[in-house]
């Protein structure tokens, strides 16, 4: 019998995960550029927020990255042999139509994992992030918070090397923001590369290593997080950082 | 007189006339049979025709929603063309069995059950999928989970076809033949014995059917009122 690769039995750090590299990534929809050409390369275990006003193309990067979409020019690769196991989070939770365990069991099913070992994880997963309470409330009845804190469960029992968040507090209030932001600092002790959109400074300020800004398609600085907020090169974020208006 | 034959009728139903509820017996075994045998084809087809791209696709979906509305004379006479002496399956011996009308009732209702399904479905796609890709499941996977989380909505679509199914007549008459007690159904009787001028029996049945019809409707409307509650 083969024996399966089961991350979460073996070790609770992830080993390191590989630099994500765009090379003159481009993204057109019928003839207009929404994004590129871009090429940067993201090392180390971030977190990176990728930053810019509405309509920046943050979003369509992060499905860029995460392979949703495939580029009209350029290519997405990774560093390393192997493309990481990686997990997302949307803006609008997807939950499925059965309980919130139900929900982690089907992404544990979907990814392989033994039949016996599915039900220990995903209450293991729940309690962690405070949801073991509702473990059997069907998904789609939980408040917003809850919703997305499940969502992050999910993504934490497929032990992702690498986590892509788009703008998952932008519908939220303060008390769920601050839960989803300790998810996403225990995701980052595990040692999960963490991309995640926001346009919320503060936001971007409490959790960022470094910083992605984007504004009309393209990528105008990737600087560590003190120099962006303290020294912005780029005209743009200066701009943005200083609250004006920008496109 | 039609007072006559309404108590006629109902004492017929309280005291489990045998020739009554014998017909009643055929028609539910018929019918669930058939739209067991269609759901089987039928779902798995619908959240086929949803999540694959092929050449023909739109063609196949504007015949499976026409065939809808097939009329059950037009079902029937192609069942009974197929399984007559001289046709492709006339070795079968099934026209004018149980058999045969089962066939004819899934001709019915399987495009019901499938062009239905494949709306729910695309629906719930049209949801899922970047989370079904970004969880790096292939189409044939995503096609269990989808079937099942549209489950309250097939159960509204199975119960429909039910409906179809229980209550057509043109088709099981055709290759049937509604012979007593081998092939009388509800519907069959009901025509044959109003024909006769045997009202007690002919409305008998039909309150038998009616209510049918009613336990369906309540049936869809609960499993409505669940899901809004349950699922969201």
């Amino acid at each position: 019998m083969t024996s399966f690769h089961v991350p979460h039995l073996t070790s609770s750090i992830l080993s390191p995960p590989p630099a994500l590299c765009f090379d003159g990534v481009t993204f057109n929809h019928e003839d207009k550029v929404l994004l590129g050409p871009c090429t940067f390369t993201l090392e180390g275990i971030g977190p990176t927020l990728v930053m810019g006003p509405n309509g920046a193309g943050k979003s369509l990067l992060l499905r860029l990255a995460h392979g949703l979409l495939p580029p009209t020019q350029g290519q997405v690769t990774w560093s390393g042999e192997l493309c990481p196991r990686q997990a997302m989070v949307f803006q609008q939770p997807v939950l499925l139509r059965r309980s919130a365990v139900a929900n982690l069991i089907h992404a544990l099913a979907v990814n392989n994992v033994p039949r016996r070992a599915r039900t220990k994880l995903a209450h293991d997963a729940l309690e962690r992030f405070g949801l073991n309470a509702c473990s059997n409330t069907p998904a789609r009845v939980l408040s917003g918070g809850e919703q997305q804190r499940l969502a992050l469960a999910r993504a934490w029992v497929l032990s992702p090397q690498v986590l892509f968040l788009d703008e998952p507090t932008s519908a939220l209030d303060p008390a769920a923001i601050k839960a989803v932001e300790a998810a996403v600092r225990e995701f980052h002790q595990r040692g999960t590369r963490i991309v995640m959109t926001t346009h919320d400074l503060h936001q971007a300020r409490r959790l960022a290593g470094d910083v992605l800004f984007l504004s009309g398609g393209k990528v105008r600085e990737h600087t560590p997080a003190d120099v962006f907020f303290d020294k912005p090169v780029s005209r743009e974020a200066q701009a943005f950082i200083a609250g004006e208006l920008v496109e | 007189m039609e007072n006559n034959a309404f108590y006629v009728a109902l004492s017929l139903l309280l005291n489990f006339d045998t020739a009554l509820f014998q017909i009643v017996a055929l028609s539910l075994q018929v019918s669930l049979l058939a739209v067991l045998i269609a759901a089987v084809l039928g779902f798995p087809l619908g959240a086929a025709v949803a999540l694959w791209r092929f050449p023909g696709r739109g063609g196949m979906i504007v015949v499976l929603n026409a065939l809808m509305g097939l009329p059950p004379v037009v079902a029937g006479l192609m069942v009974y063309l197929l399984l007559s002496r001289a046709g492709p399956l006339g070795d079968w011996g099934l026209l004018f069995t149980p058999g045969a009308m089962v066939l004819a009732q899934v001709v019915l209702v399987l495009p019901i059950l499938a062009a239905l399904s494949r709306q729910k479905v695309e629906e719930l796609l049209g949801e899922y999928r970047e989370q079904f890709v970004s969880l790096g499941m292939s189409r044939s996977r995503m096609m269990p989970t989808l079937l099942w989380d549209a489950r309250f909505a097939l159960l509204t679509i199975l119960l429909a076809g039910f409906g179809r199914a229980s209550a057509e007549v043109g088709a099981v008459m055709m290759v049937g033949g509604n012979i007593e007690g081998v092939t009388r159904v509800m519907t069959t009787s009901i025509v044959l014995e109003t024909g006769k001028g045997n009202l007690p029996l002919a409305l008998g049945l039909g309150i038998v059917l009616l209510t049918l019809v009613m336990l369906i409707n309540a049936g869809v409307y609960l499993v409505g009122e669940l899901t809004r509650r349950r699922v969201g």
